[in-house]
């Protein structure tokens, strides 16, 4: 109960999100990817993060669950202070799912050990319970009949899926996508988004780095623009993707959006 | 003709001029068969080196003791070097520094001098400063003597081994909440051995020759193994016969591993 008290007191100081940060610098030796940010997830929220590559996108995810360690500034998780030292950053990763752009399966494990095997190992669930969660949760991917099978025998769209149950066999909190869909066939990446589009209809919290322009329009409640290690800009998915504001985040769009075309030249006319 | 090409104005085309080259080949090495199948003094090479009666004679006890002993010895050696080797492995990737000068050390001694040296020493050189010999004779000097060296090599795959599993796979087992020393005995070691079975299977190779410098070891007729087995038999038999039987024994190890070798790699380059 003590603990409690404690910890309702620093949600007090940090607000009821999900993720809070302030002031999130992060370095690598000379080159430094994150140049102060300030962004808040708020519980149930779905924020989707756009920018262009090498904007520093994969870095803030990867902060808040300290894939990457921030050189400054703090980080929030429910209101737990996952930057302090002496914070217990295994139990903090429990409660975070983390989808990688790569799927990172484990490939010498069966689709149905990769999800009990952190169940078992981290949370000591039992063999039986352990199964019992992980069978329902490839039954919410739609990989019901894929349990035996190993990694290499999936697709990658079934891999993401594989992937996206492992994490929510731990039961999180909140959910980070690295690119879920960005290592995957254009014919596989809509099944992957309609697992992503379910978690959305449930309530999940989650922060889905993207380059899928149309899904984070249709189910983001905020949209992040970011470009050279600042948050640009951000706002409802229409205000941002729709009528951008900032020129950087209109010259972004317009690339992303129509791959061909090159607003600073001269159009060719193709009349001639 | 009017054709430019070199094989063409030599009056032939390609695919005669690879004819004959090959043709050549084929006439070469007939000749030199021939050569030595008719000019060989075949009695004589097999009664001097393929003497069934003295071959005979050697049963059952070269395979019985000698062999035996060698694939025993080559056993222990690796067993030990094996679980040195890994924990070398595990120091050269330590994030504390001593640990790694240590293995390094250590690593670059074993593999800088000779094998033979090394049993001297422990045979021979420590036995004259201290008066006595190492305990658990006769197998200690033979289990350090095969083991610490091949515990330098070792060290060394495995290392490799372990930097060749990608860095995905332990950021998805520690974003899953298990410590760094659960997401390496479950998740990165297992592949790591998967990688190096096939150089780890070399090593056992080369430890089976390797054992037979053991025979300077002034070893008792029960713990001869083929070398030492082969010297003897040679001064009793008046005949090169047995070292020739044990030359035989000795592919009767390797080869198969060999063969095992060459299918995990084809194996593993298929699965990659």
């Amino acid at each position: 109960m003590a603990r409690t008290s404690i910890q309702t007191e620093v949600v007090s100081t940090a607000s009821d999100a999900a993720i809070e940060m302030r002031s999130l610098h992060k370095s690598f030796g000379e080159l430094e990817v994150l140049k102060g940010i300030d962004f808040h997830v708020g519980k149930g929220e779905v924020v989707c993060v756009i920018g262009p590559s090498g904007s520093g996108k994969s870095t803030l995810l990867r902060c808040i669950n300290l894939l990457e360690t921030p050189t400054s500034g703090k980080v929030w998780v429910s209101g737990q202070d996952v930057t302090d030292p002496d914070v217990d950053i295994d139990a903090v990763r429990r409660r975070i799912g983390m989808v990688f752009q790569q799927f990172n399966l484990f490939p010498h494990l069966s689709v149905l050990e990769n999800l009990t095997i952190a169940q078992r190992r981290v949370l000591r669930r039992g063999k039986a319970e352990a199964e019992r969660v992980a069978h329902a949760n490839l039954e919410r991917v739609g990989l019901a009949d894929k349990a035996t099978s190993y990694p290499a025998q999936l697709s990658g769209g079934q891999a993401q899926r594989a992937a996206i149950a492992r994490s929510l066999s731990m039961g999180p909190e909140l959910m980070l996508f690295d690119e879920p869909t960005s290592a995957l066939d254009p014919e596989l990446v809509g099944d992957v988004l309609e697992v992503m589009r379910s978690l959305v209809a449930d309530g999940m919290t989650m922060m889905v780095v993207t380059h899928e322009m149309a899904f984070a329009r249709e189910v983001a409640d905020r949209v992040v623009f970011m470009d050279d290690g600042i948050v640009v800009e951000e706002g409802r998915p229409e205000a941002v993707l729709g009528a951008p504001q900032h020129p950087r985040t209109r010259d972004f769009l317009a690339r992303v959006l129509n791959p061909g075309h090159r607003p600073s030249l001269p159009q060719a006319d193709p009349t001639l | 003709m009017t054709a430019t090409t070199a094989a063409g104005r030599r009056g032939m085309t390609r695919r005669q001029r690879t004819r004959l080259i090959r043709g050549v080949q084929y006439a070469v090495f007939v000749g030199v068969a021939l050569l030595i199948v008719l000019k060989a003094d075949w009695p004589r090479l097999s009664h001097d080196y393929f003497n069934l009666t003295i071959a005979r004679q050697l049963f059952p006890d070269i395979l019985s003791t000698a062999l035996k002993n060698t694939a025993a010895y080559t056993a222990m050696g690796f067993v030990f070097g094996l679980g040195l080797g890994l924990v070398l492995a595990l120091m050269r990737l330590s994030v504390v520094a001593p640990y790694r000068w240590v293995a390094n050390v250590y690593i670059e001694f074993f593999r800088g001098i000779p094998l033979l040296l090394w049993l001297f020493f422990l045979g021979y050189g420590v036995p004259t400063a201290t008066g006595a010999q190492l305990p658990g004779q006769p197998y200690s000097p033979i289990v350090l003597g095969l083991g610490m060296p091949a515990a330098a090599y070792m060290a060394e795959t495995i290392r490799a081994g372990i930097q060749a599993v990608p860095k995905g796979q332990a950021e998805a087992a520690r974003s899953l909440g298990m410590s760094h020393g659960r997401a390496m005995v479950s998740i990165v070691i297992p592949q790591a051995f998967r990688i190096i079975v096939p150089p780890l299977t070399n090593e056992v190779i080369l430890l089976t020759k390797d054992s037979s410098l053991v025979a300077i070891l002034g070893v008792t007729a029960g713990t001869k193994e083929l070398t030492k087995f082969g010297r003897d038999s040679l001064n009793q038999l008046v005949s090169p016969t047995p070292l020739v039987i044990a030359g035989l024994c000795y592919l009767i190890i390797t080869v198969p591993l060999s063969l095992v070798v060459r299918r995990l790699e084809a194996h593993n380059n298929r699965a990659r």
